[in-house]
């Protein structure tokens, strides 16, 4: 297993979102998070970042405890996240992003190779390498955003709604290179808001509701349980 | 023509040494939304250890004026950018989460204890620089003199402030902190060390800032326990006026604020000197509320 969360309990303040979520991840898997909003879905991928620190239970990796590691030493061990509303650095330009993300590698020659690899996967950003992240379009930070988090060579990428905002067409050229990302070997756990999308592109899918997975099995499965077609497929 | 030279010159030293000092407000501004209130303290503090540097290691008397001052300067640098370290680690860092007033409030008890410290070791009497450390001898620019003291000022002052430049816009640790300043929790995923940002910013400010306070001995010839209250109100002022989380902002808000000052000091009033520097900037403010270069407001104290 390369990813396995134990009765991951998270509170902000006095308020708890995650009420003792349990999942796993096996290595070269796409595995979706389902949820409406507020469910607890960025929460979760923001624990696994150590961007937000679980008030119980454990988040292993490689038998790694994630949860006692800083973000940074998290992003050494390979995991890395494209995080919800994109947040790329505005006033800084696309290359200088696009560096950034490798910043936990100290491998010149591996870094230029990276990223001749990610301005082939998205030519726009190659195109646009000198102009201001902040001057992009939605979809081009979208790029922007996953190509920076493929800078640090993670096995495991987290994206946070990357459809969110997009026009359709988009939508189906991110989900497209998310496979391709997958199919080079990259394991990909993905949030996602338009489920029938996600289900279509993950192997196994999670549904989270106010801070509890109610459901979780195989993709297929998913697509055709009632629950899920009505709450979140819009019913038909 | 002769004096306005003189005037411009003497506002350009100033100036510099007000962006110094500035740049350490406007960096630490930048990464952590916080006004550094005890900064001014280090620029005294910087003033001192100047002095006692110079005169117990009597360094100038053994490798000549220019070197001694040099090595001299390095030192202050770094213990000032010591003391940087220390003073985040135990008056902010603690209350990174806290509410942001609780943090400012750290910042005035830590500039009153550094103050006060300074006093106690040093009492509250006049300190005077030694004035034989350089050349009297004037330098010939354009036919009219001009204090070489006052040069080696302006040019020590730029030097760093270039060197900074490039550190901050062509190192990896210069990006990472430009990416701290725009979006901490984004950094982080980068896997960026932010604590250890923070501490680049609070040694480098300082240290910029502890050169300033050994600048200013060096160039008025005296110094007391107070005076960061002023230069650390000015240099708020500069880093305002270009627009504060903005490092080209400070140095032109610094050297514009130095020659303003110098110049009303001439032309309109000297005892006016400190109101035309705020008039200016309160105008300034009016018409570009987010300073000369600035993209930000300040919103926040």
């Amino acid at each position: 297993m390369l990813l396995a969360i134990n009765d991951l309990h998270v509170r902000y303040g006095n308020v708890e979102v995650l009420h003792g979520i349990s999942l796993h991840v096996a290595e070269g898997e796409i595995v979706t998070i389902l949820g409406a909003n507020g469910a607890g879905k960025s929460t979760t991928l923001l624990s696994i970042s150590g961007l937000v620190r679980p008030s119980e239970g454990e988040i292993l990796f490689d038998g790694l405890a994630l949860h006692k590691l800083a973000a940074h030493q998290v992003v050494q061990a390979r995991i890395s996240q494209s995080p919800e509303g994109r947040r790329v650095f505005g006033t800084l330009t696309v290359e200088e992003n696009i560096n950034l993300g490798a910043f936990s590698i100290r491998d010149k020659a591996k870094i230029a190779r990276t990223r001749t690899w990610i301005y082939d996967l998205f030519p726009r950003l190659a195109e646009r390498r000198q102009q201001l992240a902040g001057t992009l379009s939605g979809g081009e930070q979208q790029m922007l955003a996953i190509g920076r988090a493929l800078m640090s060579d993670p096995k495991l990428l987290l994206l946070d709604e990357p459809s969110l905002g997009l026009a359709p067409l988009l939508v189906r050229a991110i989900f497209d290179t998310i496979r391709t990302i997958n199919a080079s070997g990259v394991t990909v756990v993905l949030v996602e808001q338009n489920a029938k999308a996600a289900l279509k592109l993950a192997h196994r899918g999670y549904v989270l509701e106010v801070g509890r997975i109610i459901l979780h099995g195989e993709s297929k499965d998913l697509l055709t349980n009632p629950e899920v077609r009505n709450a979140y497929l819009g019913g038909s | 023509m002769e004096q306005f030279f003189q005037q411009l010159t003497n506002g350009l030293a100033v100036g510099g040494i007000y962006a110094l000092i500035a740049l350490g407000y406007t960096m630490v501004y930048g990464v952590l939304k916080l006004i550094n209130f005890a900064h001014g303290d280090l620029f005294t503090i910087g003033a001192y250890l100047g002095l006692t540097l110079l005169t117990s290691l009597a360094l100038t008397d053994h490798v000549g004026g220019f070197l001694g001052i040099g090595v001299l300067a390095l030192m202050v640098m770094g213990l000032v950018g010591i003391i940087g370290i220390l003073l985040e680690r135990i008056a902010y860092r603690p209350l990174r989460e806290s509410p942001r007033l609780s943090a400012v409030v750290s910042a005035l008890g830590a500039s009153i204890f550094f103050q006060n410290a300074i006093m106690l070791v040093y009492g509250a009497k006049f300190y005077v620089y030694p004035q034989d450390l350089l050349p009297k001898s004037p330098v010939f620019i354009f036919g009219m003199p001009v204090p070489l003291m006052r040069i080696l000022i302006l040019v020590a002052s730029v030097v760093m402030m270039i060197s900074l430049y490039l550190f901050v816009q062509k190192t990896r640790i210069g990006t990472a902190i430009r990416a701290a300043a725009i979006d901490q929790g984004a950094a982080r995923l980068m896997g960026i060390d932010v604590n250890r940002v923070i501490m680049i910013v609070f040694c480098i400010g300082p240290a910029l800032g502890g050169v300033a306070g050994m600048m200013v001995g060096i160039y008025y010839g005296q110094i007391n326990f107070t005076m960061g209250w002023n230069y650390g109100l000015k240099a708020f002022t500069a880093a305002i006026l270009g627009g504060i989380g903005n490092i080209p902002g400070a140095m032109v808000g610094g050297l514009l604020l130095g020659v303003i000052e110098a110049l009303g000091a001439a032309y309109i009033s000297m005892a006016w000197k400190d109101a035309i520097a705020f008039v200016v900037l309160i105008l300034i403010l009016i018409v570009r509320p987010t300073g000369l270069l600035g993209e930000r407001v300040a919103e926040k104290i």
